[in-house]
């Protein structure tokens, strides 16, 4: 029962963040904040991972084919296709949860601890659309860290690929154009917009009800990482049966 | 002027406010007191409405707020300031834009016109040069001091303060009371203060309403709770040496 509840106060969030808009001029400096705070500031940690995991799944790939039958693209194709499915969108968006949902859960479950919350709710503000609806529309922006994710892996792949010995450049290079369908990085951004708003949403929502004082701001944290996590590896399986199914 | 007739709120199964009556003047610093836990944080946030009250009436000027339209409440919070316990001053603004948040929020002025509204406020508070300071940077009394400019720069025509000046020293905490109190005399305002502080009772109190476990125990003004024999007021007040001695004054005064 506690679940139902808790989903139902989470659409009740939802529906209460597109009310009552903040005036635009605010809104347009607290959402240009936040796209700098989540998606600028998330981009060194995104392009250190996607570059390394590009690079084991080619070594893995690589490692893995001991039949000389097997053509050397594999490679190549095999990086591209975990890549830009999986590694990229889902992967990302996993490590996203721990880093931008922490911080979001953190500094709302602050807030209301401090009664900084009260406060705006005491002026009149609608404190929902204040803090959670710039948080939305700054991770619509994910998408573009997504794509980058998916051009630095598959560099990733290829340098480990070709300067460790395992791949010519060219068969590498051929493994990345073959069979190649469009929609799989359509596919891979769909997913990355709907995992943009739960990493959005699920986080705001642990830190805008939380109770507590310090101590509970830190296990919403880790509460939060937990659903955001839960959430996105299930939609990802829905998704991906849906579109690829 | 604030009317509260037979305010009700229950958490759960218990019943926090139980049948809460009374009425908060204009031009007055209204006091509410009682020991933790007796009701005063729940009563305060309801006149505040940010707890919904399970029956009863708030009306302010007349007003009931429960009869309003959310659009008409949202007008009416406009209308009130509220200086919180910790001063809840966001922390990523400076002084300056704690201070002007709700000017840019609800006005339509222009940028120099709210500037020398934050100005003035600033000023009044006797904080001149933290204009461009965050709240980490500056004393627990300059941010109680920030917390009354945020709360009167929209004209409010009622303030609620919650424990303003606990965490303060003495000296701050008469400093504090007092600038409440200029305030409310100079801006004509309803001013209703949550405390358990009886030095801000003797220094500003006006009119003081006495809640236990949720009932109003007791109401009258400053002079009057030192002669009063109500036993709940008695246990409250002179729970310290000093005003026990104060007491003992008012007898001798007495007798």
């Amino acid at each position: 029962m506690n679940y139902l509840a808790s989903i139902g106060s989470y659409a009740i969030m939802i529906v209460e963040t597109f009310k009552k808009p903040t005036k635009w001029h605010i809104m347009r400096s607290l959402i240009l904040k936040e796209i700098d705070e989540l998606i600028f500031g998330s981009l060194g940690i995104i392009i250190f991972i996607s570059f390394f995991i590009g690079g084991v799944v080619s070594i893995q790939t690589a490692l893995n084919i001991s039949n000389p039958l097997i053509p050397r693209n594999l490679i190549g194709f095999a990086t591209r296709q975990s890549v830009i499915l999986e590694f990229a969108p889902t992967f990302t968006s996993i490590i996203m949860a721990g880093k931008v949902g922490s911080y979001i859960t953190s500094s709302i479950g602050t807030m209301r601890v401090t009664e900084q919350i009260d406060a705006l709710e005491v002026m009149g503000v609608n404190s929902l659309n204040y803090l959670v609806f710039p948080k939305i529309v700054a991770m619509f922006f994910y998408p573009f860290a997504v794509a980058i994710a998916m051009y630095v892996g598959i560099l990733g792949g290829w340098i480990a690929g070709v300067f460790g010995g395992f791949s010519s450049s060219a068969d590498f290079i051929e493994g990345l154009q073959l069979d190649f369908d469009p929609f799989h990085v359509t596919y891979s951004f769909i997913k990355s917009v709907v995992f943009a708003f739960v990493i959005a949403t699920v986080p705001s929502y642990h830190g805008y009800y939380m109770k507590g004082g310090a101590l509970e701001v830190g296990k919403a944290a880790t509460v939060s990482f937990v659903w955001t996590s839960v959430v996105i590896i299930i939609l990802n399986y829905i998704l991906t049966q849906l579109m690829l199914g | 002027m604030i009317e509260v007739k037979d305010l009700h709120k229950a958490f759960g199964g218990t019943e926090v406010l139980k049948g809460i009556s009374t009425t908060f003047e204009k031009g007055k610093t209204n006091l509410i007191i009682g020991q933790s836990g007796s009701g005063k944080t729940v009563f305060m946030k309801c006149l505040l409405g940010l707890i919904t009250p399970d029956s009863g009436i708030i009306s302010y000027n007349g007003q009931v707020y429960s009869e309003l339209s959310p659009s008409k409440q949202r007008d009416l919070r406009q209308e009130m300031g509220m200086v919180f316990q910790g001063s809840a001053l966001f922390d990523s603004m400076t002084v300056e834009g704690n201070v002007m948040f709700p000017l840019e929020m609800f006005t339509r002025k222009s940028q120099e016109e709210m500037q020398d509204r934050v100005d003035f406020v600033l000023k009044r508070v006797n904080l001149i040069d933290a204009h461009k300071k965050f709240p980490s940077e500056i004393s627990g009394g300059m941010q109680k001091r920030v917390a009354i400019a945020r709360a009167i720069v929209m004209n409010p025509q009622y303030l609620f303060c919650d424990e303003p000046n606990s965490g303060l020293d003495p000296k701050t905490a008469i400093i504090i009371d007092n600038l409440i109190k200029e305030i409310t005399e100079e801006y004509n305002i309803t001013t209703v203060i949550n405390t358990h502080d009886m030095n801000s009772v003797m220094e500003i109190g006006e009119k003081i309403v006495f809640l236990k476990n949720g009932h109003k125990a007791w109401e009258g003004t400053k002079q009057q709770i030192f002669r009063t024999d109500n036993k709940a007021v008695t246990d409250f007040v002179y729970s310290s040496e000093l005003f026990k001695k104060v007491r003992q004054m008012y007898q001798e005064e007495r007798d």
